[in-house]
């Protein structure tokens, strides 16, 4: 059963082992996956703790139905306390590892403490064991998963690992498995490594019994169908991620050169389709590769065909590469976007984040807050593409003084460079924004500023908005399972109805991650993909539970609620410019200077933006503050949190 | 007609739905380890290459089994293991030369792949369609006609490019 699976408790430091079954209720209230994970860290980390001191909970999860007979739910959640935002850290991939970790044993890990030297778990049909990991350490992020298979003798292992950058304890680097899945967001392969642990081995040969095995394997036939004729999930098949890239650039939502301009005037040239001129395997129906059991296959698989990395296998790239790699340092070569996207994945590092923050530091050296000293005479100018990856290395190698202190995230980086640096950094929560512009669609705006991890498009943003979707459809989508009569708009330069928005859909959100299910497989990028009316059959004939589509909303504020809590502890205020919901001044200052006619020229109007952050929070039951009020937590039975139930 | 399962890897997209549905199909649980059909990966290079049993004419299974508790069954074609005449040898294991042969600790029985009694799920699964189920008369019709559009248009090419 997939509710058998059990959660283990293993403590670095003393090296010691403890498992325990999760009870049903804890299932009912927190689900499974990135919900649970949220009880977990409230209740473990210790108030303020040190996000790199042993005391820092690194949790690893699976969703509830992982490794059942439902589609798409590969993805492993890893959350902790966050060494780049000192806040909520929380990180999703997709891959192989979470379904094995599943077969295995387990759904949820709790690993504490430090380990005097490098180490790695090795959790095979029940049993954890650890072991040295000193031959690994230096090994970048493929090679270690290969040398632990070779290690284990088992080549179906499969290893959450970290590369060099979060040896290095970049606070940003990503943990990763397989050839590119990263967990990429607020550094939790920084707090890996802060722990000694080089990588989560898993293999596992145990049942995860059906419900009703007949009914789950009929029912997944039908989502598989309903998910696969969606048109967003059929061009994500064949392109990927960067499908988007050219329309998003067309209307001018891509932040170039820092949030100079809202949209690259070279996109053409990094297009999916310049990329397939020089990569020699890519971009294609077959050339595609999917997580477990999931049909859209989103992933592009590529070979460098020229340059320093020629010949090098390698998986992508994103729409964030595009971004990274090419639209923020105004960089125009495919081969620099791909050479980028390699780098990243070897060493383990959150691409959005290092090309934002080499975006940023190009943008400084524009302005003259750093010069050739601090560089060390790397010409950091945008467009110029060898000191663009010349300080990928440096920043995961730590080297020089620019690599060493870009490493350190943006405010402290901020607070080192000096000057009026802070000003240029695109942050929310000390995190960088996704290579996308919000200046004219302030439903995505209140999305980044009030996402619990910090900037993040993958925590409440409504990105159908954009689709101009009629009332009636709108209404249909958002006014269900929880009834609004409140106004929506069609129309994405808009401020009415967002808040309400944004809140269904960090609801939406906090469930696919407790599940275990992929956001492509959800109201996401396409409007008639599953939501909450949709899960109660999945859950129901895959592990017996039975759920109404209300409780399964209720679950996932009540997660959410968990989040919030979390960061208030840690010290989120409302308008704190470090550690709020707020936005950098450039969005409610600067107009759009680019892109469509209704986008020429918008920005953030500040006051209406407070307007929709109230409104966000009253549809919460949330205070002025943005402190969940007591009536609230008591609607949600969360009065008593810490309960320390598990 | 009957029909042969079949396998072309150049689609695979490596996702081991085959795997997971084929487990829960037979056994009632989600587990790659009692799939009938496994996607055997070199993720470093990108290939994926689902392996099945092929259901041989000249079946070395069947011939190794001490007891014939295998033979071909007469309506869909597999090769069937009587579990009442199996004594659990597990010579058809070691033989098959394609590792399709199953062994299940637990019920302590070899298992392999029925062609699910003529509806294989992977293949009704395979949104790629990586396996198939083709009629016999048509087993390299499909091969043979992407095979000829290949070199058709290399022709073309090297026609144009001179």
């Amino acid at each position: 059963m997939a509710l058998d699976r059990k959660i283990a408790y293993i403590n670095l430091s003393t090296r010691e082992v403890e498992t325990k079954s999760i009870p049903l209720e804890m299932r009912k209230k927190f689900i499974g996956g990135r919900g649970m994970d949220a009880y977990l860290l409230y209740n473990h980390a210790p108030e303020g703790c040190d996000p790199l001191g042993p005391e820092n909970p690194l949790i690893v999860s699976g969703g509830l139905l992982t490794a059942t007979c439902a589609s798409a739910t590969a993805r492993t959640h890893v959350m902790a306390k966050s060494p780049l935002t000192n806040l909520l850290g929380s990180c999703n991939m997709g891959g192989f590892f979470a379904p094995e970790l599943a077969w295995a044993g387990f759904h949820h890990l709790v690993i504490t403490g430090k380990a005097d030297k490098p180490v790695y778990l090795w959790i095979h049909n029940g049993d954890i064991e650890i072991r040295d990991a000193q031959k690994l350490w230096g090994k970048n992020s493929t090679d270690t998963q290969w040398a632990i298979r070779d290690e284990l003798d088992d080549q179906e292992v499969k290893s959450m690992v970290i590369g060099q950058a979060g040896e290095n304890q970049v606070a940003y680097a990503c943990v990763m498995t397989g050839i590119k899945n990263a967990g990429g967001r607020t550094g939790m392969g920084c707090v890996m490594g802060s722990k000694n642990l080089k990588a989560v081995a898993v293999r596992g040969t145990m049942d995860v019994k059906i419900a009703h095995p007949r009914e789950a394997l009929e029912h997944n036939k039908k989502f598989i169908d309903q998910i696969t004729s969606a048109k967003v999930n059929q061009i994500q098949g064949a392109l990927g991620t960067p499908f988007i890239w050219g329309a998003t650039n067309c209307w001018g939502g891509v932040r170039t050169r820092n949030f100079q301009y809202n949209q690259m005037e070279y996109a053409d040239e990094i297009e999916p389709e310049a990329i397939d001129d020089i990569a020699t395997e890519t971009m294609g129906p077959h050339h595609m590769t999917g997580c477990f059991g999931c049909q859209v296959h989103c992933r592009a698989q590529y070979k460098i065909q020229s340059g320093l990395y020629a010949g090098k296998y390698d998986e992508g790239p994103e729409y964030t590469s595009l971004g990274a790699f090419g639209a923020e340092p105004d960089c125009k070569s495919a081969e620099t976007v791909l050479t980028g996207n390699h780098l990243v994945n070897q060493y383990g590092v959150d691409n959005l984040e290092i090309g934002s923050m080499i975006a940023w530091a190009m943008e400084l050296y524009e302005l003259g807050i750093l010069t050739q000293k601090e560089t060390e005479g790397i010409d950091l100018r945008f467009g110029n593409d060898e000191a663009l990856l010349q300080m990928v290395h440096n920043i995961c190698t730590r080297t020089g003084w620019l690599g060493n202190v870009l490493a350190d995230g943006g405010i402290p980086a901020a607070e080192k460079i000096g000057k009026n640096a802070f000003d240029y950094l695109i942050q929310v929560k000390g995190m960088n924004n996704l290579h996308s512009d919000e200046r004219a669609t302030p439903g995505l705006a209140l999305n980044i500023a009030t996402a619990s991890r910090g900037s993040d498009h993958l925590r409440s943003r409504p990105a159908i908005d954009l689709y101009h979707l009629p009332e009636p459809v709108l209404r249909k989508i958002y006014g269900s399972p929880v009834p609004y009569d409140g106004p929506l708009s069609s129309e994405h330069t808009e401020y009415i109805g967002k808040p309400w928005q944004v809140f269904w859909q960090e609801n939406v959100y906090m469930a696919v991650d407790s599940l275990g299910i992929c956001k492509y497989h959800t109201v996401f990028l396409g409007a008639t993909l599953p939501n909450f009316e949709d899960w109660p059959d999945v859950i129901y004939y895959n592990t017996g539970l039975k759920f109404t589509p209300k409780e399964i909303w209720d679950a996932a504020e009540r997660c959410n609620n968990l989040e919030r809590l979390f960061n208030l502890r840690e010290g989120l205020t409302r308008n704190d410019p470090k550690k709020g919901d707020t936005l950098n001044h450039r969005y409610f200052d600067e107009p759009c200077r680019r892109g469509a006619p209704d986008v020429i020229g918008k920005k953030i109007d500040r006051d209406k933006f407070n307007v929709m952050i109230d409104e966000f929070y009253d549809h919460h039951g949330w205070n002025k503050e943005g402190v969940p009020t007591s009536e609230t937590l008591q609607r949600l039975g969360l009065e008593n949190e810490p309960t320390r139930l598990l | 007609m009957e029909k042969f399962l079949t396998v072309d890897a150049d689609k695979c997209t490596g996702c081991r739905l085959c795997e997971q549905v084929c487990s829960v199909m037979h056994e009632g649980v989600s587990n790659p380890a009692k799939s009938r059909i496994q996607v055997v990966k070199w993720e470093q290079e990108g290939v994926y290459i689902p392996v099945i049993c092929k259901q041989c004419e000249d079946a070395p299974c069947m011939n190794v089994c001490p007891v014939r508790a295998i033979s071909r069954d007469p309506d869909v074609g597999f090769m069937k293991v009587d579990q009442e005449v199996c004594i659990g040898c597990r010579s058809c294991v070691g033989i098959c030369p394609f590792g399709a042969m199953g062994y299940n600790p637990a019920a302590r029985q070899v298992f392999k792949c029925d062609l699910c009694g003529g509806d294989p799920q992977c293949v009704r699964f395979c949104e790629v369609k990586a396996v198939e189920f083709v009629p016999v008369d048509r087993v390299s019709a499909q091969k043979k006609r992407r095979s000829a559009a290949r070199q058709s248009a290399a022709e073309r090419q090297a026609v144009t490019t001179g």
